[in-house]
């Protein structure tokens, strides 16, 4: 098991490698990190700081997705807790307390908790489907964003303590990749220290016999979804802090759509069960610096372009069907029915798919 | 007893010979033959394993063989997916009704073959056209009503009428009464008849020899993926069918036989610990009262769908009963949910593995310790160490292979992985263990094991409900047995002197009267 | 053994059968009165709410979320999802734009947008079916393509010059006369009037009707919702349905594409994001079940006017915050589903 779960990393590392390097090969300096004013700076710098975000709400999408949930409201929750906390902080007129930072976030992070509840009461509780589910805070919830601000694009910058989270240094380190590795390490604590990682799973892999197991199934759902929305809180904060204006109509747009991706590039599989979250964290790096590579050697244009390929080129390797197929074109295109391409071509594809589709196929045969 | 025209002299409408399917690490199929002949009811005979529904779905074009030859009519044909199968007058109704319960009767009957005016589907003609098939089987069902508010066995009888109308020379019929009542099976079987003696050939799946005696012609037993023999239903006594389907494993029985028969009584003695009164569930199963003593195996004795695994569940809180109480060691106990059961020392493992009892998924070890971690909450993550500990231990004493802790609970054979399933309730320590089929579809070496540990831990003190289709196994280990039939409990008996018939004849007994 | 089944049904048949009558109804029903508060409320709050031309106005200012609707009917039908229609409809609309730009004449470029439409459709449609891949991350890798293409084909609005857009752009099509009171109390005499582009989409929602409800294509797609296992062993043409669907969605996608260049004349590469989920929103506020297998396609028409209905509420209020419309859309959503829900579970 544990050679798979490696394996499973190989792929991802690989193509990050394979990134950087690509990368390299274009800009020569890419790697050059310099100190300006007593603080990093260079391409991977940006690289990280610009992951910061998606890495936080992908660690929480990992474990929906763990749960065999989704959650596509992130990207709204993100918008609410910014434009709470940065209309909180306008409105107080005085921008310098900390003491008003710390309640703007304190607050702000509440409100994201209440949001991930609400998911988790609607999946947990209702039984609704999690991507129905949270399709309602998806739509509601920018709209809600937008009642805050009065539908006014907000600046919130000359507030020193705000602007440390998304774009302040700390140790000559962008603040936000501090905050987002300990939140990392936080969440590996969580899950690894403690049984939420393998009751997460149990759960994800099989809900039922998690039940009669006397899993607490609703109790997992709802931490899930409470800590998905605390992590897309966070985000929101550090995206608005980050900029000079915040507009809740563009706050974390399209960010759950970036972590879902880091997720399933990082290998967990959408289907839910064992997830990594290391796997997420390559994922999002990835997906940052392929959004690099494509601005410099290509053209900022194309950026979607090469990410729906990327996707699409993703979805196909972690798809059985797939690799039969491709299996079956290197054979000379001998076309046999699906079963049966299934079971010839476990020799053929890649080792680690064999011994899944192994299985599966053995409990086929014994049911 | 043989019907129709079919006969070792008639022209047979399937023969398949030397077929073998070989699936990684598993043979499924090694040259076995089969015929059916149009006109007759053909059983379909085996343990679970033989490899019944590989044959099936190698029939239906399910899975496409590896060797050997399928002769329809004459003709060798190889089908690729159920379609072609179909166009070619194979037609399969399975145990899941696989219908589009959403749409309507006649619908379903006439999906993808609707008439049509212009193009567009008439369905005036498809109603018309419907009725007069329902009427052809003697069925009175609106064509027009949604599938989905009839009863399964409207239902399959609705699958039934499709696959008649498409022109099926072969009907396969895979599991089809297990779950309807009596009555129900008894509507069934008149239209199987009626659909038999129009020259259909039919091949019939079933666990319940009665319904097997009652309405095959013939029989094919097959065991582990090897045919066992061609029979005429009239030729071949039950005593004799049981012993082709079990094979070998008779001797290995018996032999348990003698070892763990032990007194009955005097377990049923003192303070219950777990009593519960006209304990039921609508739909499910009738209020009952069950009283269960500390160290006694309480066996449960029906056939399937006679309510055993429903009361199982009720007394585990798997489903939530809407009438009667419960009280544990004399206090009122509300199982609501398994959690509260497992809080009540109470455990179950149920007799669909693979569903709702094991995380495929994850490792031996994690499932082992799965119950007492949810015990503990997720907070309190049993330590490393100590899960190491507990999963050795009971790797060994139930002697789990592979003995790798750290193996994917899905790669173990289905005994192991039931072993697996009673290490998780074992280190629990219940008070009371529930358990659903625990030897089926299992091998005979650890089926043996499971039963001598049942005995041993009834001896410890461990109250046990057992739930076994096979009525010897439940009569050879329990002291008390509660016979179940159409979801009501019929009858209690102490377990001295009773004998397997004893309990057939109690099922057996018309409704209404005392048995 | 006649006897008892006709017992059976026959006793319990009646009541049943209207209730479960009254069951499939009942969402549509809930939309119906749900729109007539709407509309009522809107009309008490603001003059002219309920005039001819402000009724017209709901379709003609959305007939491109009709027909986004009708596609993303046949694909929720069929128990999938699309997330990529309002991508590829700005795709569309951005084809267009720049091919008509280049000189191409309407009659060539109309059809390749929607073959464009279709191909988008067809690569989701294989996705899914050939390679098992699930309809929302295949319809959200589409949805990334056709986002990109359309930025890599410009960057910036294009104005549409054609004669024939133009046409369709300006075309009114009278219907009656109407008197309307102004806020002065001057009565004024107007036409009431629609677009060409109003009567493509309801055209494009009659023959959805027919190709669902009267067509073997149509049943399969329900099937196909009801059980995609069962309709393969049924023997039914369950891939090629499944591919249909989105090929499908991707052609009204497609076609909404080119209603939305004729409603404003031009072409926005980043226009219509969100609509994906207008029209998701549409199709379940229409009665559809989320899961597949039972709604209206004429259902979703009556979700896109609620939808429309709301944001009349914001056009005859400039100082209601778009927020609250997001939101009301947002709650509407959830009524349905959690009525959905409250259904499905007592049909168990």
């Amino acid at each position: 098991m544990r050679k798979l779960a490696s394996h499973r990393l190989v792929w991802p590392a690989g193509v990050l490698l394979a990134l950087l390097v690509a990368n390299f090969l274009w800009n020569r300096n890419f790697f050059n990190v310099t100190i300006l004013n007593g603080n990093l700076f260079g391409a991977p710098i940006d690289i990280l700081r610009r992951a910061a975000p998606v890495v936080l709400v992908a660690l929480g999408m990992t474990l929906v997705i763990a749960t065999r949930g989704i959650d596509l409201s992130v990207g709204a929750v993100a918008a609410i807790s910014g434009s709470w906390a940065s209309m909180y902080i306008i409105n107080s007129g005085d921008r310098t307390s900390v003491k008003v930072v710390l309640t703007a976030v304190g607050v702000a992070l509440l409100i994201a908790l209440v949001a991930g509840a609400w998911n988790g009461f609607l999946v947990s509780v209702l039984g609704i489907q999690p991507i129905v589910a949270t399709l309602v805070l998806m739509v509601a919830g920018r709209g809600l964003a937008q009642v805050i601000t009065n539908e006014k694009i907000l600046y919130p910058d000359n507030t020193p303590a705000y602007k440390l989270i998304g774009g302040g240094y700390w140790l000559a380190v962008p603040f936000s990749i501090l905050l987002a590795g300990a939140i990392f390490g936080l969440t590996a604590l969580l899950t690894r220290r403690t049984a939420l990682g393998t009751l997460i799973e149990a759960v994800g892999v099989n809900p039922e016999a998690s039940r009669l197991a006397g899993v607490r199934s609703r109790s997992i759902t709802w931490i899930v979804y409470i800590f998905a929305g605390l992590c897309a809180g966070i985000a929101g904060l550090m995206l608005t802090s980050n900029s000079t204006s915040a507009d809740p109509n563009s706050i974390g747009l399209f960010i759950e759509l970036d972590a879902i991706l880091a997720v399933v590039i990082g290998g967990t599989s959408l289907a839910g069960g064992r997830f990594s979250l290391a796997g997420t964290l390559i994922g999002a790096f990835i997906i940052e610096t392929m959004d690099t590579f494509v601005v410099i050697a290509i053209s900022a244009r194309s950026t979607d372009v090469f990410k729906a390929c990327v996707v699409i080129v993703v979805c196909l390797i972690q798809s059985p069907e797939a690799r039969a197929w491709v299996a079956t074109l290197f054979r000379g295109g001998k076309t046999r029915p699906p079963v049966v391409m299934a079971a010839v071509t476990t020799t053929a594809a890649p080792v680690s798919a064999s011994a899944a589709e192994l299985t599966d196929i053995a409990g086929r045969v014994s049911s | 007893m043989l019907a129709g025209s079919g006969g070792p002299t008639a022209v047979p409408i399937v023969e398949m010979s030397n077929i073998s399917m070989t699936f990684p690490g598993v043979k499924a199929l090694q040259q076995v033959a089969f015929r059916l002949f149009p006109g007759e009811v053909h059983a379909l005979m085996g343990e679970n394993g033989a490899g019944k529904s590989t044959l099936i779905k190698a029939l239906t074009g399910v899975y496409a063989i590896d060797a050997g030859t399928i002769v329809k009519s004459g003709q060798e044909v190889r089908f690729h997916g159920p379609a072609q199968a179909q166009a070619a007058g194979i037609a399969t109704v399975y145990q899941e009704v696989n219908l589009a319960t959403n749409l309507t009767v006649a619908e379903n009957i006439m999906l993808g073959r609707e008439p049509r005016r212009l193009g567009l589907i008439d369905f005036r003609a498809m109603r018309k056209h419907t009725r007069s098939v329902l009427a052809a089987l003697n069925l009175d069902i609106d064509p027009g009503s949604l599938l989905e508010s009839h009863s399964i066995a409207i239902q399959q009888l609705v699958a039934i009428a499709r696959a008649v109308d498409i022109n099926a020379e072969v009907l396969v019929l895979d599991e089809p009464t297990s779950s309807l009542d009596a009555r129900e099976v008894a509507e069934l079987f008149t239209v199987i008849r009626k659909i038999r003696d129009s020259g259909v050939a039919v091949l019939f799946v079933s666990h319940f020899l009665d319904q097997v005696y009652e309405i095959a012609d013939r029989l094919t037993v097959l065991r582990n993926g090897e045919l066992v023999g061609e029979y005429l239903v009239g030729d071949l006594p039950r005593i004799a069918l049981i012993s082709k389907m079990i094979g070998k494993e008779l001797a290995a029985l018996t032999e348990l036989k003698q070892g763990t028969r032990r007194e009955a009584a005097e377990r049923v003695a003192g303070k219950s610990f777990l009593t519960a009164n006209g304990l039921g569930k609508a739909g499910s199963v009738y209020p009952c009262d069950v009283e269960i003593y500390p160290g006694e195996v309480v066996g449960l004795a029906g056939l399937l769908g006679s309510g055993r695994t429903e009361l199982a569940r009720l007394l585990y809180g798997a489903d939530r009963n809407d009438s009667g109480t419960t009280t544990i060691n004399g206090a009122p106990v509300k199982l609501r949910t398994p959690r509260v059961a497992l809080d009540n020392k109470i455990a179950f493992a149920s007799e669909n593995r693979r569903a709702e009892g094991l995380i495929g998924d994850l490792t031996v070890r994690a499932n082992i310790v799965l119950a007492m971690q949810s015990e503990r909450g997720w907070l309190r993550q049993i330590p490393r160490k100590q899960q190491d500990e507990l999963a050795d231990k009971y790797i060994k004493a139930l002697d789990i292979r592979p003995t790798n802790p750290e193996a994917l609970v899905r790669n173990l054979s289905g005994g192991n992985q039931q072993k697996v399933l009673l290490a998780r309730w074992l280190i629990t320590e219940p008070n009371l263990l529930i358990l659903d089929e625990p030897t089926r579809g299992i091998d005979v070496g650890a089926k043996a094991q499971i039963q001598k540990l049942v005995a041993a831990l009834s001896d410890e003190g461990m109250s046990v409900v057992y739930i076994s289709a096979e009525l010897e196994e439940v009569l050879r280990l329990s002291h008390r047995i509660v016979i179940m039939r159409d979801r009501h409990k019929i009858a209690e008996v102490v377990n001295t002197g009773v004998t397997v018939n004893d309990i057939m004849e109690t099922i057996a007994a018309e409704a209404g009267q005392p048995a | 053994m006649t006897a008892t089944l006709e017992v059976k049904p026959a006793a319990a048949a009646p009541k049943r059968r209207s209730l479960r009558r009254f069951e499939r109804y009942s969402q549509i029903g809930a939309t119906v009165v749900l729109l007539g508060i709407l509309l009522g409320v809107g009309a008490k709050l603001y003059p002219n709410f309920l005039s001819g031309q402000a009724i017209m106005d709901l379709f003609s200012k959305n007939s491109f979320l009709i027909a986004l609707a009708v596609g993303m009917t046949f694909v929720i039908l069929s128990g999938g999802i699309d997330l990529s229609v309002g991508a590829v409809m700005a795709l569309g609309s951005v084809v267009a734009a720049t091919l008509l730009q280049q000189g191409w004449p309407a009659y060539l470029v109309i059809p390749v947008v929607l073959i464009v439409g279709m191909s988008m459709g067809l690569l989701v449609g294989l996705m899914i079916h050939r390679f098992n891949i699930q309809p929302f991350i295949a319809s959200l890798a589409a949805m990334f393509l056709a986002r990109g293409l359309c930025l890599v084909v410009t960057d910036r609005s294009i104005a549409i010059e054609d004669p024939f857009f133009k046409t369709m752009n300006l075309a009114h099509i009278n219907l009656w006369e109407s008197t309307t009171v102004n806020l002065r109390g001057k009565v004024r005499i107007s036409q009431v009037y629609t677009t060409p582009a109003v009567l493509i989409a309801l055209a494009v929602l009659v023959i959805a009707f027919i190709v669902l409800h009267y067509t073997r294509f149509g049943r399969t797609v329900y099937a196909l919702g009801g059980g995609e296992s069962s309709a393969n062993l049924m023997g039914l043409a369950a891939g090629r349905t499944k591919v249909g669907v989105y090929v499908i969605s991707g052609l009204c996608a497609g076609l909404a594409g080119l209603l939305f260049s004729f409603y404003t004349a031009s072409a926005d590469p980043v226009a219509g994001i969100g609509y994906e989920l207008n029209a998701i929103a549409a199709v379940v506020i229409g009665g559809t079940l989320l899961v597949g297998g039972s709604g209206y396609v004429l259902g979703s028409l009556l979700g896109v006017l609620t939808l429309a209905t709301i944001y009349a509420y914001k056009e005859f209020d400039g100082d209601l915050n778009t927020g609250w419309t997001r939101i009301m859309i947002g709650v509407l959503v959830l009524f349905f589903i959690v009525l959905q829900r409250v259904l499905v579970a007592r049909r168990k």
